[in-house]
């Protein structure tokens, strides 16, 4: 038998019939599903008097909408507690596997919460209608975002209309230095090969530094495939992998957990297997990354300066530098230590888990805001990773630095809540995109690691944590 | 799905690379629980001075002069002409839905996101892959001539220019027998149910972990 990659793997064995030119059924293990791109799809159903196909493969939470503080006075805005109330209601009528409703102590980021409940395991084929749905490739399965048109037909018919994509390796060498966490990885990766670099392909990522980093780290690394271009990327799975989903609510017990890890170690790429395309980057290169643009790969690192427009010969790529300098309100050549913040965001999908707060809250641990910024909000991704961190006491460290502790939630990543920068607001944050008004009309967004963004709170510019 | 099959639109050309669904729909205007009515705020930042929020009355809101969108020239385009990663960022399907709704039935680019792309033929929105020459030609052509036109033929995979020069697209068998036909792909797909449950029995077989009593 040809030698396979982890993605042939996960792709073949989920394969229910294949047309002449490629187009496959392929069979979803897991629904995830959230109350922003699903209303159109449930009523679909109802309009078709369709059911779910599989009621025990939906997972759902309500995370977009949600605010992150006052939860006693409930959702405020009408428009957003609608959509909250419209997805409990047809979870109400359709069914889940489990639901984590608005204030549920499991509530919380639709990607936070999969993985800890062990609703995310390796093998697994993972959909859900949000880009970053590629988080779930880090335990070794198949997981990329759809479309609402798909949402509403993996729920009729537990089944994707797909074609499979190239297989890329992205191989990141040698050990990770001190001080350079999954963040930086990703961010370093994308400045590689651009924010369309991975489209079209599968990526696995892998390499000394890759195996080193935490299942939390992994998940960072996987959530930013899709700014690289990529729907999904994976991690093969090892002892990390099963060690983090052991004992998790939807995770096997006794024989069939024995079954199940016996088949979970073939989820890697075979020697010999083919990629169509091979990254390679050395670890020791990568420093602490900082985007001083308004696309994911518009990134350098601490020590670096704010690209001059005059020096791109390509046209398009000038006049996309000039206009991301304007709307960034930055100047050619600047320092990137020298740009200062008014606001930090530790939080989202890509940085909200337990180790990313406990790596912000070594920063922070004895320091106070800068007077300078105006506010630090610390946002954990669910209600567990919430609980988790006020155990450790990470909490009372922020508080006493000056950071608000908040409800878990997608929050300032998107600002689909209340949370969100004012126009011309210069904000640190550990989320994923940097586009125009992404974080709120005309705010600019700077994508850091936690512990980047926590130093930059503390000093009120960016600083590089190696020498913090 | 609406049906495609054959079009002659006016062309708007949009010069920007790396067009995110956050701009094309800003994510104030996914609260809605509706399919319809986001026409009004495609490229919503862009296309106007002012904030937009849901529910504003956008007939009477200040247009950006300098915004493509908002010439005269462009007014009722059916064919927007763009360049690399058009598409990229959040899976949101309210983007083409607010294409679909401003009246664009075709997007031109030299390559566009995967997600945007899949969720485009889900919604009777032909987006077309051409080399980045023939896309930098489209865009002097379009500058050069007020009123300039594409044809765009699904049948035939071809876009003409006025001057009757030919361009071929690929589509796969599938995706072009959806959109000829308009075709409802879940309607599609449930004539193979008895395939999926087979599949499934399978896997409930091998992986029993997966499943769970509800």
């Amino acid at each position: 038998m040809t030698a396979q990659t982890l993605y042939d793997k996960l792709w073949s064995s989920h394969v229910v019939r294949e047309e002449a030119d490629g187009t496959v059924l392929l069979y979803i293990d897991r629904h995830l599903v959230h109350e922003v791109t699903s209303p159109q799809a449930f009523e679909g159903l109802k309009l078709a008097g369709r059911g779910l196909w599989r009621v025990d493969s939906v997972v759902s939470t309500a995370d977009h909408n949600t605010p992150t503080d006052h939860w006693d006075e409930g959702i405020k805005d009408p428009i957003s507690r609608q959509q909250v109330e419209t997805l409990d209601a047809n979870i109400k009528s359709f069914g889940a596997l489990a639901y984590f409703p608005f204030k549920d102590k499991g509530q919380g980021i639709v990607h936070v919460m999969g993985p800890e409940q062990g609703a995310t395991l390796p093998g697994m084929t993972v959909v859900c209608g949000d880009s970053h749905t590629s988080t779930h490739g880090a335990f070794g399965a198949l997981a990329h975002g759809i479309g609402t048109s798909e949402v509403e037909h993996v729920m009729a018919t537990q089944c994707l209309v797909a074609k499979k994509s190239k297989n890329m390796l992205v191989k990141v060498n040698g050990p990770l230095p001190a001080g350079i966490t999954g963040k930086d990885v990703a961010l370093a990766i994308i400045g590689k090969i651009g924010t369309a670099g991975g489209t079209g392909y599968a990526i696995e990522f892998g390499g000394e530094a890759i195996r080193s980093l935490s299942m939390e780290g992994r998940m960072t690394l996987c959530n930013m495939a899709i700014e690289a271009g990529a729907r999904s990327g994976m991690v093969a799975v090892d002892e990390k992998t099963i060690d983090y989903v052991k004992g998790r609510p939807f995770a096997p017990t006794g024989a069939q957990w024995d079954a199940a890890v016996a088949y979970w170690n073939t989820l890697h790429s075979d020697e010999g297997a083919h990629f169509d395309a091979v990254v390679e980057l050395d670890a020791s290169d990568i420093k602490p990354q900082v985007t001083w643009g308004t696309s994911p790969e518009m990134v350098t690192d601490i020590d670096g300066i704010v690209p001059d427009p005059a020096a791109e010969a390509d046209p398009v790529k000038k006049g996309s530098i000039e206009r991301a300098l304007a709307y960034m309100g930055l100047t050619a050549n600047t320092p990137v230590k020298d740009i200062p913040v008014d606001i930090v965001f530790i939080g989202s999908c890509t940085n909200s888990r337990i180790e990313d707060l406990r790596e912000a809250a070594a920063v922070a641990r004895g320091r106070k805001k800068a007077a300078s910024v105006k506010q630090v909000l610390v946002v954990p991704g669910s209600g567990l990773v919430k609980a988790q961190a006020e155990a450790e006491g990470l909490d009372k460290i922020f508080i006493e630095a000056g950071f608000e502790w908040r409800e878990p939630g997608c929050s300032m990543c998107l600002a689909m809540n209340a949370d969100r920068l004012q126009p011309g607001e210069r904000c640190a944050s550990t989320s994923n995109r940097n586009f125009e008004g992404r974080q709120g009309q005309g705010g600019r967004t700077h994508l850091v690691s936690p512990a980047m963004a926590a130093a930059a709170g503390v000093t009120g510019h960016f600083v590089d944590i190696r020498q913090l | 799905m609406k049906a495609f099959n054959k079009l002659d639109g006016l062309v708007c050309p949009l010069d920007r690379a790396n067009v995110d669904t956050d701009a094309i729909i800003p994510k104030q205007f996914l609260k809605s629980i509706k399919r319809s009515g986001f026409g009004p705020n495609l490229f919503d930042e862009w296309r106007y001075l002012d904030h937009g929020e849901p529910g504003m009355d956008n007939s009477v809101r200040p247009l950006n002069p300098d915004f493509v969108l908002n010439f005269p020239r462009y007014a009722g385009a059916q064919v927007l002409l763009a360049r690399e990663n058009f598409g990229c960022g959040s899976s949101r399907e309210h983007a083409p839905w607010a294409l679909d709704d401003q009246g664009f039935r075709v997007v031109i680019a030299p390559s566009f996101a995967d997600i945007f792309f899949n969720n485009c033929y889900k919604n009777g929105l032909l987006p077309i892959v051409q080399p980045a020459e023939v896309v930098d030609q489209l865009f002097r052509e379009c500058e050069a001539s007020e009123g300039y036109r594409l044809t765009v033929d699904l049948q035939a995979q071809t876009i003409t220019t006025p001057s009757g020069q030919s361009f071929a697209f690929d589509i796969t068998e599938h995706r072009k027998h959806c959109l000829l036909g308009g075709l409802d792909e879940i309607g599609l797909t449930l004539q193979h149910a008895e395939e999926i449950k087979s599949y499934e029995a399978a896997r409930r077989q091998s992986q029993p972990w997966l499943f769970h009593q509800v």
